[in-house]
């Protein structure tokens, strides 16, 4: 079963996104912080992350450079998540390798579309 | 042996001529080797006290006792004068170098256009005036060695038939010519100071100063007991009470004035003043100190005149009153004090001699004798260097004749007079030069023709209502001519002319003297014209003190063969002094025309030798073509002026430009930060709007989507958009608040309220959602009821927010929460701690800032931030700021968490009303 | 030069040095009693050559 890890400080979100994600069919984790996200990576292995940017300790973007980092992880499909809406924090984002970025409030139906997209591709190859 | 003997005498007398004589050589050996003794501004102060001469040490004693206060007006004058220094006498020093002038004289011919005639017109009067002033001095040097030696025989005073060579006071001015001819005619330059001279005659000033004093303090303290005795002897004698009045001032209150303007003129117009004034001043601003210390020397030396008078007087010390500086000590016994006090007012009687000998001499021989040998064309045709003797003897030879014929005025006719009346009868005719030389440095309209006539008709008018009327009352003239006029014609009556009578005779004259003198200089000067030499001299003088005027720089317009122009300075000046003028340009053919400004140099050598009116002649005779004329130098000075203006205009205006520049900047850097600041506000703003707004969204578009979910589920999300709805309102309001509160535009109702009541009704409100938390809630309070002034809606908000706060930052797993309300001097303090990790000195204060969050660690785990906007806080602080009091952090003394602690001030007696709120914008940063 | 300030300072004390020697005020002292005059004429001397001093010594430290 795919396993989706959904990083984000506020509860309230954690638990929508949670249920999104087990609608879409996915095995879900929650952490709520850059350390928790970090540590239930390398133990559970998702094969997608929603990583919130603003996160108390370890930030969005260092969790996310951490990741890149390790090789067995480089690969490793990671949305972002943000409540601020500038154009620079997006490039950041994308420059450090995530591969989608999504900007809250944000619309549920593509969200998950966008999840189920990367998963596809990362799916196809995991096939081939 | 005694201190009286005739011989004891003479060898104290010309030992201390001897050691004038030293310091003299010492000076110029000093000045020699560079080393000027007489750069200071206390020797110049000390040589200015030349005006103090034998006249002052004897005739004011004699004055005081028989016209009372009057004497002192012959130095308030000078003070006066004195005062004005820094104005009158720098300009006239700035020019004197520049022009390289030599006497007043010089001066006053050099100022309308370097007239040949004035000159000589001004040296005559001077001749005429001030040699009975010389008289004088050896009247007063014969007169104190006679009564020193006879004493206690009355002396007459006179030693009339006695031949000449008996007469102490001839030789004195025979050594005092020796003395002139040695120190005062050194060099040829005349506007060249006289170093040694100058420091002999400070030193004179410090020994005639010192011997006043001594018979002063003698008489005051040793022959009575203090002024207090001397006083109360004098209060005994009605009589003597008159003295100390104005009754006793010839002329009364016009007499007094009249004299007193007197004194000044005459210090201004004295050949010896400006002298030592101008000529010797070796600095500019040594005349700011001598403003000052040259009036306290005279303050000084008067001290004693009044005590002396009155002791005199009361003593019956016999006499003529001007003696009583030397009898009063001589009628006790003392013989030590006596002889300190001939030699006080033999320094006295020299330093006027030698100095006003050297002013008149240089006087005589550049403005009477060498135009003179000039014109006639009777020097003969030597070659180098031939004429500079020529004037040097000259000079010598005025000096030796200017004293013998003080002394032959003294031997023929100055018994007549007392000191006092030749004295002020010399004050008289100097103060004739004053209207041309004062007027002619403030008014370039004054011109040659209204100075020459001024001049003469001020001397005539002085001969007649001074001068001849003393050769009438000394015998010389009928005395009929004094009662009734000359030919019986009695308007022409010397002591009242044209009517004028019941003044004293020094005001009469003045009066009319410089009415004339005045009124001719202004009124010819308007209705005459200036020679194109006069109007840029006129220029010169007036504009002297103008900034960039350098008159050293201004050139000769015109050529001469620098060959000519060699051989005239040449025969005048010497090959010496000849290669110092052309030092600075020499290596030109002498077929070459002289340079503008060579020419200058020229003529300014010559005129320190010759005086300015004879170099101009012989320039001109040599130059061929104008001098710099008028329009030339005030188109020099408009340009100089204006061009000092605008850079003046410049300057300040780029000052102001770098000022508004600087204030822009500021402004600019300030804009830029609260740009910055309101970028991040916004920014923050919209990330805690987002917050909310993503999980209702979400939550929404969930039960949107999913119509079949569960109750307990579907309720649950409901539950949550509500929650964070609810959110959102509560942030959009914190931060309309903030914003209020940053504008200065959030109204409370403030009003007389019980802070504890308030705080009890916060703690019921958060009682139950902090159980809920799990968080234990103490309260203590310490007073009972604290009355203060607030907005009680907004003061329980802050209540439940240091509350709410509290709870956040509690410990984990045993939260407690602590409210204290306690009275703190003048107001309450309620203070929230918690039991939590506590808050970083440094950090105290950001807490306070906007969105400011704090990174919360409990033993390096991480954990969820506290809920909250991170408005809070700031808003807090921003309502206890507006009601007078203030938000802080500290340490908990209970809990050992974090503290925070609002204190607000006590309200008034309830009998006052509620005070209006404070207008003052409440920042929430502010405290 | 002198700064305007001084310049005008010293004037107005040459103005006052004058009021206080000539007769409208000093007839004032006479009044006063024998000697008054004479005192009255040191008092003010030595007030002006103090002002003076210190006006012209004081001001080159402005």
């Amino acid at each position: 079963m795919t396993k989706v890890l959904v990083v984000d400080d506020e509860p309230n979100i954690v638990l929508s996104l949670e249920f999104l994600m087990q609608q879409a069919g996915f095995e879900v984790m929650t952490a709520e912080d850059g350390e928790t996200a970090l540590t239930r990576v390398a133990e559970t292995r998702p094969d997608l992350v929603l990583l919130d940017i603003s996160l108390p300790g370890i930030g969005g973007f260092d969790v996310l450079e951490r990741l890149r980092a390790d090789p067995d992880l480089a690969r490793l499909p990671v949305i972002m998540l943000t409540a601020h809406g500038r154009e620079v924090e997006r490039e950041k984002g994308l420059a450090l390798g995530a591969d989608d970025y999504v900007t809250k409030p944000f619309s549920t139906r593509e969200l998950v579309e966008r999840v189920k997209a990367l998963l596809g591709e990362a799916g196809q190859e995991g096939a081939s | 042996m005694s201190w009286r003997s005739e011989a004891t005498v003479l060898a104290v007398a010309f030992g201390y001529l001897a050691l004038l004589f030293l310091i003299a050589a010492w000076g110029d050996r000093r000045a020699e080797r560079g080393r000027s003794i007489i750069g200071s501004p206390t020797i110049y102060a000390l040589s200015i006290a030349v005006y103090c001469t034998a006249w002052t040490f004897y005739g004011s004693v004699g004055r005081a006792a028989e016209t009372g206060p009057s004497f002192l007006l012959i130095y308030l004058g000078p003070t006066l004068a004195m005062l004005l220094a820094p104005f009158v006498t720098r300009k006239m020093v700035r020019i004197a170098r520049a022009q390289r002038l030599t006497s007043i004289a010089d001066f006053i011919s050099a100022r309308y256009g370097k007239s040949t005639g004035l000159g000589a017109l001004v040296a005559l009067i001077a001749l005429v005036g001030i040699t009975p002033y010389i008289a004088l001095q050896l009247k007063a040097i014969t007169l104190s060695h006679a009564v020193l030696v006879d004493y206690p025989e009355a002396t007459g005073g006179t030693l009339e038939n006695a031949p000449f060579w008996a007469d102490k006071s001839f030789w004195v001015a025979l050594v005092l010519a020796v003395f002139i001819i040695l120190f005062g005619t050194r060099h040829l330059d005349a506007s060249e100071r006289h170093e040694g001279m100058v420091a002999a005659i400070a030193f004179e000033s410090l020994v005639k100063l010192t011997a006043f004093l001594a018979v002063g303090a003698f008489t005051v303290f040793v022959l009575y007991r203090g002024p207090g005795e001397l006083f109360a002897r004098v209060a005994e004698t009605p009589a003597l009470l008159e003295v100390l009045g104005l009754a006793a001032v010839p002329g009364g209150a016009l007499g007094w004035v009249g004299t007193l303007a007197l004194a000044f003129l005459a210090f201004l117009g004295l050949p010896r003043q400006f002298q030592v004034m101008v000529v010797e001043n070796v600095d500019e601003r040594h005349i700011t100190r001598a403003a000052w210390l040259f009036p306290l020397y005279l303050l000084a030396i008067n001290l004693f005149v009044m005590p002396i008078a009155l002791a005199g007087l009361l003593g019956d010390a016999g006499g003529n009153p001007d003696g009583f500086v030397l009898t009063l000590p001589l009628g006790t016994g003392a013989e030590g004090l006596p002889l300190l006090v001939f030699i006080g007012g033999l320094s006295a009687a020299t330093g006027m001699m030698i100095v006003e000998t050297i002013a008149l001499s240089t006087m005589v021989s550049n403005q009477l004798v060498m135009p003179l040998l000039l014109r006639a064309r009777l020097l003969p045709r030597g070659g180098q260097g031939a004429l500079a003797g020529w004037v040097l003897g000259v000079r010598r030879l005025a000096i030796l004749a200017i004293l013998l014929l003080g002394y032959g005025y003294h031997a023929l006719v100055g018994d007549a007079y007392s000191l006092v009346t030749i004295g002020l009868v010399s004050f008289a005719a100097a103060a004739q030069f004053t209207p041309a030389l004062l007027i002619g440095l403030y008014w370039r309209g004054a011109n040659r023709m209204g100075a020459g006539l001024g001049l003469t008709a001020g001397f005539v008018l002085w001969a007649w209502t001074l001068l001849i009327p003393g050769f009438a009352q000394s015998g010389w003239l009928d005395a009929g001519f004094l009662t009734q006029g000359p030919f019986g014609i009695e308007w022409l009556r010397p002591y009242a002319l044209f009517g004028l009578e019941g003044w004293d005779i020094y005001t009469h004259a003045l009066l009319w003297s410089l009415v004339a003198n005045v009124g001719l200089l202004v009124g010819v000067s308007l209705f005459t014209r200036q020679s194109s030499l006069e109007q840029t001299q006129a220029a010169l003088f007036t504009e002297a003190l103008h900034p960039r005027l350098d008159q050293a720089s201004l050139g000769h317009a015109g050529h001469t063969p620098r060959g000519e122009l060699r051989a005239l300075l040449d025969r005048y000046l010497g090959a010496a002094t000849t290669a110092r003028v052309f030092a600075e340009e020499p290596d030109q053919d002498d077929r070459h025309p002289a340079s503008p400004a060579l020419v200058a140099r020229g003529e300014r050598a010559l005129a320190g030798a010759l005086g300015s009116a004879s170099a101009r002649v012989l320039i001109d005779s040599v130059v061929r073509g104008e001098a710099l004329d008028l329009p030339a130098l005030l188109s020099i000075l408009d340009t100089t002026s204006e061009t000092l203006e605008m850079n003046r205009r410049l300057e300040q205006k780029s000052r102001e430009l770098e000022r508004a520049g600087e204030a822009l900047r500021e402004a600019n850097e300030r804009l830029r930060e609260l740009d910055r600041l309101k970028d991040e506000f916004v920014a923050m703003v919209s990330h805690e709007l987002r917050t909310p707004l993503t999980s209702i969204r979400a939550f929404a578009e969930i039960l949107r989507d999913h119509r079949d979910l569960p109750d307990d589920k579907r309720e649950h999300f409901l539950e949550v958009v509500v929650r964070e709805s609810q959110r959102l309102s509560r942030l959009i309001e914190e931060i309309l608040d903030l914003a209020r509160l940053e504008s200065g535009r959030l109204t409370l109702h403030p009003e007389r309220l019980d802070l504890a009541e308030l705080a009890r009704r916060g703690v019921e409100a958060m009682q139950r959602p902090l159980e809920e938390r799990g968080i234990t809630l103490e309260v203590a309070f310490e007073a009972d009821a604290a009355p203060v002034i607030g907005d009680p809606d907004r003061l329980e908000q802050v209540v439940i927010n240091l509350l709410d706060n509290a709870g956040k930052f509690a410990d984990a797993t045993a939260p407690r929460v602590r409210l204290t309300l306690a009275r703190h001097k003048r107001g309450f303090r309620l203070a929230v701690e918690d039991n939590g990790a506590g808050i970083a000195e440094d950090e105290r204060e950001r807490v306070f800032e906007k969105f400011h969050q704090i990174q919360h660690q409990d033993d390096g785990a991480p954990r969820a931030r506290p809920r909250g906007s991170g408005l809070g806080l700031p808003i807090s602080r921003g309502i206890v700021a507006h009601l007078g009091g203030r938000l802080w952090v500290e340490d908990a003394p209970t809990l050992g968490g974090a503290c925070l602690v609002m204190e607000l001030p006590e309200a008034p007696d309830d009998d006052a009303a509620p005070p209006t709120p404070p207008t003052a914008p409440a920042s929430p940063a502010a405290e | 030069m002198m700064p305007t300030r001084r310049k005008e300072r010293l004037i107005a004390l040459i103005i006052l040095a004058t009021l206080l020697f000539t007769p409208p005020l000093l007839l004032v002292t006479e009044r006063l009693g024998p000697g008054a005059l004479t005192l009255s004429v040191f008092l003010a001397w030595a007030a002006v050559i103090a002002l003076a001093a210190w006006l012209l010594e004081g001001g080159r430290r402005e």
